[in-house]
């Protein structure tokens, strides 16, 4: 038996008297591509939100790769190679391609003290490759992200995760507020992640979006998982019958 | 072309740069010829560098998504404590270095409260400014500090450069300030930082930036260049008074405003800010000049920083409403 990529355990969490998460056991083994379905206030962004550091369990632990993980911040996450790419995009509109794709992890020429001249050139041929290695073809990477189409900026963002070698990427809720083409789009990079062996967490609450890329289905229902199938051995109705 | 086009459009310190341009002839021509005359361009560049270093950094606090009200009180605070100390015996340097580290404190300070506590920083602000203000009513004593002229090296950062007494050393202090601060957002991974914090927090945040750290380091940035400016005023009219550099935090503002920045952050530079502070001095000064009834200068500077977020909003909408390509 392999080591899963992620592993969960027990894990809780309550948000101001609300008991968010009762329990989350969950297992990810490498290059699965896992569905996580579920009803708004179910505990998906919840268990989503403690993967990527920015809120801490209360009680439970991580795995990560069979190791215990402590993930105190979305840096320590990003350092344990979990990338998330959230639904209220993960992109700073008015700044450029390349500056988005190295916000936090600008190349530099020099530094003192972890402060110093960013690596411009560098910046901007790194970006306009990564994008190109998703499939996406823009003309500038000097272009401002808010100039992008929804579905083009979920590119970039998938793009940055894969330029930084992220194993495991979490997509919550990415086809939020897109059309029918760009849903079609971002449904393709899902697939491309998984031809090229990385694990990917897909959150959303479109059974078909879930079910036209993801090998494994995960449901959860008030905190809890109430579903944990091959999406080969289950169907929409069922996971719908059980939210 | 079209492309630069849309890129001059979407750059609003153009069009402010564009305004100062016709301003100064405008007013060349109304007080006829003494607008840039030795004289008047004198006195113009002894001012300029004071409230410039105040726009600068307001407008870097700004990108950060934040706000200072506190800096005009600081304009006063830092001087007052420097003279102070001066006049109790210490070395002008240990008295400039105490000067500036309570700048950084305040700032410190404002920005830790603003971030801590998650309240605006207009309140924060708000109520340092008042602090300040009295905290250098009350160091002072009730009577300003007397120095005498000569006694500090106070031409290290006033003193004329040249012969004919044009420029004064403020000037290149200036300059050199604004390089760094300007490079510092523009070229440096801190800048991104700024730009980041300030555009669309959650996204920087999410992204394992320390925006608080970089919010409280510009608070801090901001401080002391309003103290550091506030110093070069007393030094260069060899006065130390509480009440200098009052009304500034809002000329400050509407200097950043008038530059092209944004109050919700994210957006602006540094050139635009200094754009802003000279087309206020220039208004300041040539109605002087033009003989127009000078009490009209708030007026004016009310007006143009509404026409200017006005004007630019609409020049951005349009500049990005042409339509040019992402796809290949």
């Amino acid at each position: 038996m392999t080591t899963p990529i992620i592993e969960t355990r027990d894990l809780h969490k309550w948000y101001s008297g609300v008991h968010a998460l009762k329990g989350v056991s969950l297992k990810v083994d490498s290059g699965e591509a896992v569905g996580l379905v579920g009803d708004n206030g179910a505990g998906k962004s919840t268990l989503i939100n403690i993967l990527s550091g920015l809120h801490h369990q209360d009680s439970g632990d991580i795995l990560v790769e069979g190791k215990p993980a402590d993930i105190r911040s979305p840096k320590d996450a990003m350092r344990l190679g979990i990338e998330t790419i959230y639904q209220y995009n993960s992109m700073v509109p008015l700044m450029t391609i390349s500056r988005n794709v190295f916000i936090g992890r600008e190349p530099l020429k020099w530094s003192i003290g972890g402060i110093g001249i960013l690596d411009e050139r560098k910046m901007r041929e790194e970006s306009v490759k990564a994008i190109a290695d998703v499939d996406l073809h823009l003309r500038s990477p000097d272009a401002l992200v808010g100039e992008l189409s929804g579905g083009q900026r979920q590119g970039v963002a998938i793009a940055r995760a894969m330029h930084f070698k992220s194993k495991v990427m979490i997509l919550d809720e990415p086809t939020n507020h897109l059309s029918v083409k760009e849903t079609a789009k971002v449904i393709g990079f899902v697939k491309g992640l998984k031809a090229q062996g990385v694990t990917s967490i897909f959150i959303s609450h479109n059974m078909h979006h879930v079910f036209a890329c993801c090998n494994r289905i995960v449901a959860m229902a008030l905190g809890k998982v109430v579903l944990d199938k091959p999406a080969a051995d289950t169907s929409i109705e069922e996971v719908s019958a059980l939210l | 072309m079209r492309r630069l086009v849309k890129l001059a459009m979407q750059k609003p310190e153009l069009a402010s740069a564009m305004l100062l341009l016709v301003l100064v002839v405008l007013f060349q021509i109304r007080s006829e010829g003494v607008f840039l005359s030795v004289n008047n361009v004198r006195g113009f560049l002894g001012l300029l560098p004071e409230t410039a270093l105040v726009a600068v950094g307001v407008t870097l606090l700004m990108i950060s998504g934040e706000f200072d009200l506190s800096v005009g009180s600081v304009f006063a605070l830092m001087p007052m404590t420097m003279a102070v100390l001066v006049v109790a015996g210490w070395p002008f340097w240990a008295a400039v270095a105490v000067g500036l580290m309570l700048c950084a404190v305040i700032g410190f300070l404002n920005g830790w409260l603003t971030i801590r506590f998650d309240i605006p920083s207009f309140i924060t602000t708000l109520g340092m400014l008042f602090m300040a203000r009295s905290l250098t009513v009350v160091i002072s004593g009730g009577f300003p500090p007397r120095i005498k002229p000569g006694e500090v090296p106070s031409w290290i950062f006033v003193g004329f450069l040249d012969d004919g007494g044009l420029i004064r050393a403020s000037v290149l202090w200036f300059i050199a300030i604004a390089i760094v601060i300007s490079l510092l957002l523009s070229r440096t991974n801190f800048g991104n930082w700024v730009r980041a914090t300030g555009g669309f927090l959650p996204a920087a945040s999410a992204m394992g930036i320390p925006t608080g750290k970089v919010k409280i380091a510009c608070f801090m940035i901001c401080s002391v260049l309003a103290g550091f400016a506030g110093m070069i005023q007393s030094l260069r009219l060899n006065s130390f008074l509480p009440s200098i550099g009052e009304g500034m935090e809002l000329q400050a503002v509407a200097a950043a405003v008038i530059g092209g920045t944004s109050l919700a952050g994210g957006v602006g530079s540094i050139i635009g800010g200094l754009i802003g502070a000279i087309l206020i001095r220039v208004i300041d000064n040539g109605m002087v000049m033009s003989q127009i009834d000078s009490n009209w200068f708030k007026f004016a500077i009310g007006a143009l920083t509404i026409f200017a977020v006005v004007g630019n909003a609409w020049l951005r909408r349009r500049g990005r409403a042409m339509k040019v390509e992402t796809d290949k």
